[in-house]
């Protein structure tokens, strides 16, 4: 369903995603597919304890199998030293990044890279990494953030103080990072609210779950040039730290995006592609490394765990007065969880005038975290929906209502600061209470039937499951949440050229995990006034594109949409300046409108775009646009979403009934695509919310690491996820875009805990909220 | 290295030969050896059906059966699935609802549906999510998913 | 003169001021001024003569793409903030 329409031709429809075919018929080349004379095959030996000295590396016996052609050690990368640098999307340290792709004299957890061979086979180099004998010297190991922050934890780093704004603490630590927002003062604004609700919450670590593996081609040439295929969402910042890690100038290294089969932000930084080209770079020939699925989950980016302590009060008229929030997030062994991001978000959909947030980044021994769609918001949402619901019981007070009365607008001052321009937020709400879903009964378990969801049929849930001729019966219950994603803006470059047939064969650096190729040929289509089917979109590597920073932040449809956009300016443009050459005219007596140009001062002169097209070879040749950007303008993005629940009394398990996402989306370049993100970014979250963690033993290592025990949602699980697109059209865009892949996954977790609390009479407090965990408050209030 | 095997097989409808390694799998062989990629690797251990092919008309995990047992048998992956005339009615309805986002799963998926719909030709909504239950995906939520395989049988494929 | 907002861990160098209105055209040479008032403030913000990693300058509730040169208005307000990186 769509709310609003504009007179557009091309925006807003559904055509075909331009390399729908190839991916319906298996013949999309994605990184794993990438096949060459000569190809070794390569494998990473890992850590198989969580933390530890590296005290020797012995490979001679891997390097007698005959087949095998290398082992490569983090001594065949340069040692970057203690530098930072700036590589696309955000800072990064490199000697974590270094020590990360192949260990430098310690392990931070199990399963990081330590050595690399490469052989004539696959299952060749498989059998040499259990000839490579390590010696590894122990040291204890901490994976919780809690633990891990106390006095006497076993430290990671050495070096590792904390930093707080530049302010020196001198005191060695795993707490990486102390962030801070204020506003107004809290302590005050607690003493006007008449309900005051504080909780603590703690979420587990979890990954992105893409399904194709992190994979990279390398060939590093006689010449010195090195050649990268990889699955990836950032063409250019895996060249930046490619070059960075082997000490070799951008310029002498191509990185070819291939097909990507999934990201979520776990395809940004950069794991096999320096080792595959160390591993050329010895062997003289390409190497492939594929990771295993063990491998990805053990030894790429989940995103952080964390404990959420949140306090919010309201006056007795509903009114929010004050909030308070600590949260400290596993980064994982290295520094750099998304905590700035969570502890932005935390209250972002609401007014409150006094506001207190402290944040911790906190290194523990778990892989180094990466960004996971809407990084940091959806823990932080999952507390403060909670404690929101809380309030909205006591308050007597619907929970919609409670977000329209309280829901930030333009022109409120954010917690750490800024004002909001316009937002869809209350545009969210409202919808979501207009919806059929948010009155329909919850039937058709008799007693569980609410025809009014409000919260004065909460607590209820107290006789945990109706007896009926002596059976426990499921219990149903309704949640609701809201969330917020900030999006990004950042550097996307484009360059169309006008094809002698009408068509544009368009090139864009955004690698496409989505259908977003189609979103930007669609702008281009629009401001050409073509078919979508008239611009062929190609994603180009890093020699045949400007620079584009990653797939990521919401960004790609908003900026290499406005790339996009701007390139069909140019054409324009061009195309003016022909069309006057043909008609002898001034530029300014043409008009270009609706894909034809026409001239003002003689009405019967008037070209087609395809009629001009056929025209520019003998009026100076080719046009091409082109335009490289790096907008301002980034609209965030609202969503509110319903979903109902059954949880079985007996077991805990929570079914998951009926679902609706209300999202401002701005304006929907592709609405299928559009609804396909949120969908994809709600069930994200309804896994994150029932079933998915890492699990950890004593001894530091996960016992989970594949498919069958890290329960991802399956079609099984699932209802159909229905989605309202609010169209608030972002000022700051010339379509009215605003990102849209981040925020859908926000708001499930705390949505489900309150529908199960609606359910049950309990309060979730920690994810996942898995059968066991359920029954478990069932039990401790029995 | 360990002596190769001769297996003669039926590959989407063309007769033939390939040598493997008896530790190699299907799916190893139809990617590496026969260049058909179009069945993907997620998990190499037939939890997430991203390698789906048939089997003698039978839908397996090819990640989970030795190149060497399909000697004599034939095997269909997703680059058999359309035709000169075109593309497979799955395959079509996969495009229209929209139902593949990054696409890694979807060769598992059309297969997948493929060998359902030959089983059951109107399946309900609760039977569709049943059988692929075995399939994984991670973009969509699978919503688009079941809507192009009901439109796909409705459509009578 | 624009209005920069002190980052509360920034507030020890400021006496607990939230906020100073600083004359400047763009945010490096806010940066100067407010170090002529609050001496440190600039190491903090800017050590080695960037912003510091994994720090963003938002200008009138943008994300500043040009880091210290990023101009300001005479009534701009000015944050310094964690970056945004997402999924």
């Amino acid at each position: 369903m769509t709310t609003s329409t504009t007179g557009y031709k091309v925006i807003g429809t559904r055509p075909l995603r331009h390399d729908g075919v190839d991916k319906v018929t298996g013949r999309a080349l994605y990184g794993a597919d990438v096949q060459m004379a000569g190809l070794l095959h390569g494998r990473i030996l890992r850590s198989p304890i969580p933390h530890g000295l590296l005290r020797s590396l012995d490979a001679s016996k891997a390097l007698e199998l005959p087949g095998v052609e290398a082992v490569v050690t983090c001594a065949d990368l340069t040692d970057p030293g203690d530098r930072i640098a700036e590589l696309g999307e955000g800072a990064v340290n490199l000697k974590h990044l270094s020590s990360n792709c192949l260990a430098r004299g310690k392990v931070h957890y199990k399963g990081q890279a330590v050595a690399a061979v490469a052989a004539v086979s696959a299952h060749l180099a498989e059998e040499a990494l259990k000839l490579i004998a390590v010696e590894y010297e122990g040291l204890p190991h901490v994976t919780d953030v809690r633990a891990a922050m106390q006095d006497g934890a076993p430290l990671l780093h050495d070096d590792l103080v904390t930093e707080s704004l530049g302010k020196p603490t001198g005191k060695r630590s795993n707490i990486a990072k102390h962030i801070q927002f204020k506003k107004g003062d809290v302590a005050q604004g607690f003493q006007q609210a008449a309900v005051v609700i504080e909780r603590e919450f703690h979420t587990a670590t979890v990954h992105q779950g893409y399904i194709e593996p992190h994979n990279a081609t390398a060939l590093w040439n006689a010449d010195g040039t090195v050649t990268i295929w990889c699955s990836t969402q950032g063409a250019f910042t895996v060249r930046a730290q490619v070059a960075e890690l082997l000490g070799i100038p951008l310029s002498r290294i191509k990185v070819v995006p291939m097909e990507i089969g999934g990201g979520f932000g776990g395809k940004i930084r950069v794991y096999l592609e320096p080792v595959a080209a160390a591993l050329s770079k010895k062997t003289g020939k390409p190497v492939k490394i594929t990771m295993n699925r063990a491998d990805v989950f053990e030894a790429t980016g989940p995103t952080p765990g964390s404990y959420i302590k949140v306090k919010m009060g309201a006056d007795k008229d509903g009114k929010l007065v004050a909030a308070r929030a600590t949260l400290a997030y596993e980064a994982g062994a290295f520094p750099g969880s998304p905590l700035g991001p969570g502890a932005m978000c935390i209250f972002a959909c609401y007014d409150i005038p006094n506001v207190h947030i402290d944040g911790y980044d906190v290194v523990v021994n778990k892989p180094a975290t990466s960004a996971y769609r809407a990084p940091g918001a959806t823990n932080a949402a999952f507390a403060s929906e909670t404690v929101v619901d809380e309030l909205c019981e006591h308050l007597k007070i619907d929970p919609l209502d409670f977000r329209i009365q309280n829901g930030a607008r333009e022109g409120t001052r954010r917690a750490d600061g800024p004002v909001f321009p316009r937002i869809g937020m209350v545009e969210t709400a409202q919808t979501a209470k207009q919806h059929a879903h948010y009155t329909a009964p919850l039937g058709p378990n008799p007693k569980a039937q609410i025809s009014n969801p409000k919260f004065e049929k909460a607590g209820d849930g107290a006789n945990l499951g109706f007896e009926i001729s002596g059976l426990r019966v499921p219990r149903r219950g309704r949640g609701v949440a809201s969330g917020f994603w900030f999006n990004c803006g950042l550097k996307s470059s484009a360059s169309a050229s006008v094809n002698a047939d009408g068509t544009v064969s368009l090139v864009e650096g955004s690698t496409d995990i989505g259908g977003s190729r189609t979103s930007i040929a669609m702008q281009l289509a629009e401001s050409l006034g073509i078919r979508a089917d008239d611009v062929r979109p190609a994603v180009g590597d890093t020699d045949t594109v400007g620079y584009t920073d990653v797939t990521g932040g919401s960004r790609v449809t908003f900026a290499t949409g406005w790339a996009a956009y701007e390139a069909g300016q140019d054409i324009k443009r061009q195309m003016i300046a022909r069309a006057a050459l043909l008609w002898g005219v001034q530029p300014e007596a043409v008009a270009y409108e609706d894909g034809t140009l026409r001239c003002l001062s003689d009405d019967k002169k008037r070209l087609t775009f395809k009629e001009l097209s056929e025209k520019l070879h003998a009026t100076g040749g080719t046009i091409v646009g082109r335009a490289s950007v790096d907008p301002p303008g980034v609209g965030g993005g609202f969503a509110t979403h319903v979903v109902d629940v059954e949880v079985d009394p007996e077991t805990g398990k929570v079914t998951v009934l009926r679902y609706t996402a209300v999202q401002d989306v701005g304006k929907a370049i592709h609405p299928s695509y559009v609804e396909g993100q949120m969908q994809g970014g709600v069930v994200q979250g309804i896994g994150w919310a029932l079933n998915e963690e890492y699990i950890y033993n004593e001894q530091g290592v996960m016992t989970n690491a594949s498919f069958l025990d890290y329960r991802m949602p399956t079609a099984l699980d699932l209802p159909m996820i229905d989605t309202v697109l609010v169209e608030v059209a972002n000022p700051g865009h010339p379509y009215g875009v605003r990102g849209v892949g981040e925020v859908p996954i926000v708001p499930p977790p705390a949505a489900l805990a309150n529908a199960i609390y609606q359910a049950l009479g309990v309060r979730m407090d920690e994810l996942p909220m898995s059968p066991g965990r359920v029954m478990a408050k069932l039990l401790a209030k029995q | 290295m360990p002596k190769k095997i001769h297996v003669q097989a039926v590959i989407n409808g063309q007769p033939m030969d390939f040598l493997c390694e008896p530790r190699q799998s299907l799916l190893e062989v139809l990617r590496d050896e026969l260049r058909l990629t179009g069945s993907k690797e997620g998990c190499n251990n037939g939890n997430c059906g991203a390698c789906n092919v048939l089997l003698d008309g039978r839908l397996v995990n090819s990640c989970l059966v030795f190149g060497a047992e399909v000697q004599g048998k034939a095997v269909t992956t997703i680059e058999g699935i359309a035709t000169a005339q075109g593309l497979h009615p799955l395959q079509q309805k996969f495009l229209e609802h929209a139902a593949l986002q990054c696409g890694i799963c979807t060769p598992g998926f059309i297969v997948a549906a493929k060998a359902l719909l030959e089983k059951n030709p109107k399946p309900s909504e609760e039977q569709v999510r049943h059988w692929l239950a075995g399939n994984l995906c991670r973009c969509t939520g699978y919503d688009k998913i079941i809507r192009a395989v009901l439109d796909a049988a409705r459509l009578g494929s | 003169m624009a209005r920069v907002w002190i980052p509360p861990l920034l507030r020890d160098l400021t006496g607990g001021r939230e906020t100073a209105t600083v004359p400047g055209a763009n945010v490096g040479e806010l940066i100067e001024a407010l170090e002529q008032q609050f001496p440190g403030v600039r190491g903090r913000l800017c050590p080695g003569g960037a912003l510091r990693p994994g720090l963003a300058v938002i200008v009138d509730g943008q994300v500043g793409r040009l880091g210290l040169l990023e101009t300001a208005g005479p009534d701009s307000e000015v944050h310094f903030l964690p970056a945004i990186a997402g999924g």
